[in-house]
This record gives structure tokens, sequence and C-alpha cells, in this order.
């Protein structure tokens, strides 16, 4: 079928989908970028976004990744995500309120890498890096959702 | 001469213990499909990610300026050990090959005058290498993959190596582990992360294509390279699950042949000491009659 393209998402734990699709969006670092059949030779990172899965002209499928590598050539697109789960198991009310404790545990490790000093220290900064970036992927998910509700 | 008492003792003693090796062996066999099929889950994954990084890696290693990932650190004095073991015994020669590896390794690299440091994974590398090698591990894991090796435990570790390497720790990182072959094969494996060392192999369709990049290659890499190590720390691991299945599950068979063959032994002893108390009794009584 020279009028599909390969779409491929594959997590580290598995291969979560592969089917021939009509058109994919990718929510790249430098923008969302579409992929249709013949699209030229391409490698890009995603940030946390949303993916869409064309059918036609129709939106078929929207699936949240929390970044990850996109491999794009004429026949085929594979993204490589970190973790992904389609838009509609999202949750808009348990992610604010995880996002409400990360934010907590940031201010609680700022103070923390403010205080301490060596190999602490490092642990707490590390930390800290760790739940911003928990922060980014949450948000994104959150913006996520209200684009799908304001439509 | 053992009596009948004892030799019955003896039986059942060998019964029960086959019947836990059969059980283990059963237990094995089950988890070693489960390994299995999450090792075969995963591969998708780092295949791509390889080819990825091959048609990168192969455009900026000899370039100055490459990742340091990549390039390394120039130098060759420090080696860093991840020894992957099980957190269990009872599994054949499982440990034990890999840490004979592991051992021939830190002595040569000992002799040739470098400094070891290791970072142990499972109970069993940690209980025997701390015998002889305390002073070089500066790290255990323990419980890894307990119900399953998940992505998370291999990028902690990661995030570690990279932790150290970016401190100046050590220049060269390598991970020892069993590669599954068959449930009745592993083979030692020792695979260089640190610097990253493309597959020869690897990717031959897309060696001439030209691909755009974005951002540009340098960005990509940055991400790609951290991103790696965790990858084939996640398959190391997945295959190593396996690997400890698959030779638990043979040793344990063994045991349970082993087991049968000696209760088939101890009984041919147990019928033929019988006879013997029999006929024995059985003159008695002959020779007492006689002797009225």
């Amino acid at each position: 079928m020279a009028d599909k393209v390969q779409f491929e998402l594959v997590s580290p734990e598995k291969l979560l989908l592969s089917e021939a699709v009509d058109m994919v969006v990718v929510p790249g670092s430098e923008g969302n970028f579409g992929v249709l059949p013949g699209h030229a030779l391409f490698i890009s990172t995603v940030r946390p976004g949303v993916i869409d899965v064309y059918d036609g002209n129709e939106i078929g499928e929207r699936i949240f990744v929390a970044g990850g590598f996109a491999e794009v050539t004429p026949e085929r697109c594979t993204v490589l995500a970190d973790e992904a789960m389609p838009l509609s198991s999202l949750d808009g009310a348990a992610i604010e309120a995880d996002l409400r404790a990360l934010e907590g545990a940031v201010a609680n490790l700022r103070d923390r890498v403010a205080r301490l000093a060596g190999a602490e220290r490092d642990e707490a900064a590390h930390e800290l890096r760790a739940t911003e970036a928990r922060i980014e992927v949450e948000t994104a998910k959150l913006s996520a959702l209200r684009q799908v509700t304001a439509h | 001469m053992p009596s009948l008492k004892d030799l019955r003792t003896r039986i059942r003693s060998v019964k029960s213990t086959q019947k836990i090796t059969s059980a283990m062996k059963m237990v094995a066999a089950s988890r070693l499909r489960r390994a299995q099929e999450a090792a075969e889950a995963a591969r998708p994954y780092a295949e791509r990610m390889n080819r990825m990084l091959s048609s990168l890696a192969g455009r900026m290693a000899g370039q100055p300026g490459a990742h340091p990932l990549l390039a390394g650190t120039g130098k060759d004095d420090v080696h860093f050990l991840l020894v992957l073991t099980s957190d269990r015994g009872l599994a054949g020669g499982f440990n034990a090959s890999i840490l004979r590896d592991a051992r021939r390794r830190i002595r040569e690299l000992l002799r040739q005058g470098k400094t070891v440091k290791i970072l142990t994974v499972g109970r069993k590398g940690r209980d025997i290498l701390r015998r002889d090698n305390a002073r070089h591990i500066i790290e255990s894991r323990t419980d890894v993959g307990r119900r399953g090796v998940r992505f998370a435990e291999a990028r902690e570790i990661a995030e570690r190596v990279l932790a150290l390497y970016e401190a100046g720790e050590f220049d060269v990182c390598t991970v020892i582990y069993n590669r599954f072959k068959s449930a009745m094969t592993q083979v030692v494996t020792a695979l260089q992360l640190v610097p990253f060392a493309p597959e020869a192999a690897a990717a031959p369709d897309v060696a001439g294509a030209v691909y755009e990049f974005e951002p540009d290659e340098e960005e990509i890499l940055k991400k790609l390279l951290p991103n790696n190590i965790a990858v084939q720390l996640f398959t190391a691991l997945l295959e190593n699950g396996a690997s400890e299945q698959g030779a638990r599950m043979t040793a344990m068979d063994n045991a349970t042949r082993n087991a049968g063959e000696m209760i088939d032994r101890l009984t041919v002893n147990y019928n033929r000491t019988r006879q013997a108390v029999i006929t024995k009794e059985l003159i008695e009584i002959i020779s007492g009659a006689e002797a009225l």
C-alpha cells in the first residue's frame, strides 16, 4: 500500500502499536510535524505531547507520549516513546493532584539543595531534576487534555 | 549394613527432596517463558535505538568535540564493571560463570595497573565478590527485577552510571551478564557501555542514507546516548533474567533425575535387605525346630 505509512509506537518494554495509517502528527521538540507516505529521511527528538493518528481526514487515535525519539523513512514512522498512553485514559483531576504533590516536593528539594553539601546535596539535586522532569510531563498531559476539551 | 528403618527414612527424605526440586523446575519453566517474552517484547525498541544511534554515531565519531559518551575521556585508567547476578542461588552454574569471568577481568585489569570499580546487581554477586574484592565494590543493588525487570530499574542504574561518569569517576564502563541462548546454554558476555562502541554489523541499509535531524545531530546524540545506556542495561537485565531461569530449570531438572536414580538404588537395596532379613528369620525358626 503506497498511500499508507507504517506507524510504529515502541516503548522500552514492548511494541505498543504497529499499523498502516494515512498520516501521523508527532510533537517534535521543535514543533509538531506531520508524516505522510514518502516523507524524507528524518530523525527528531519528541517532547511530551500528543501524537495524532489520522484515518483518512479524521483523527483516529490520540496518544499521549512523555517524550522520546522519532525516526521517519519514506515507508515508516517509528516513535520510540519513554512512556505512552491513550489520551482517553488520562484523568485530569488525578493529574492536577499529582502536580500539586510534585510542586510541594520541588519546593522541599530546592530547600534541601540550598542547605546541604557534598554527596547529600548531589543526591537532592538529582532528585530535584527528576521531579522537575516529572512536572513537565504532567503539565504536558494537562495541557493536552485541556486542548481536547476545548474542541 | 544400614537397617531397614534407616533405608526407609533415606528413601522418604530423597523423595521429598525430589518433590521440591521438581516443583522448582516447574516454577523456573513458567518464569522462563515470561522472561523470554519480556526479552522479546523489548527487542524492537533496542533494535531501532541502535539503528538510529549507529547512523548518527558513524557520522559524528571522527569529529572533534564529539559527545564524551561517544569519544570517551581519552584515558583508559579507571574501569567500571557492572556485574549482573541473581538474588537467589540454586541456579546451576549461572552465578559462578559470571563471577569467574568477572574475577578474571578484575585480575587482568589490576595486573595492567588499572583501577577497578565494581557495581554489583544481585545478592549473589555482592556476597561472593565481597570476599576477595571488597575494596573495589562501590555500590550494590539487590531485588532488581524481582517481579520482572522494569525499565525504570534499568534507568535508575543508568543514571547512576552517568552521574559517576560526569564526576570523572571512571573512563570505561563494561557490563558483564549472561546472554540467553537456550535453557541449556547461557553465554557470559561483556558489553562495553562507555564509551559507546557501535556494533559493526549494524544497519548496512541506512549507512549511505542521509537523514535530516531536528534539532541538530549533537542535540539528538546528547539525548540518545544516555538513553541508550539505559536501554542496553535493560536488555542485559532481561537477558540475565531469562538466563537465570533457564539455568535454574536445567539444574533442577538434573537434580530431579538424580533424585529419581537414587530412589531406585535405595529401593533395590531396601528390598534386598528385607528379603535377607526374612530368610534369616526363617532359618532361625527352622533350625530352632530341628534342634527339638
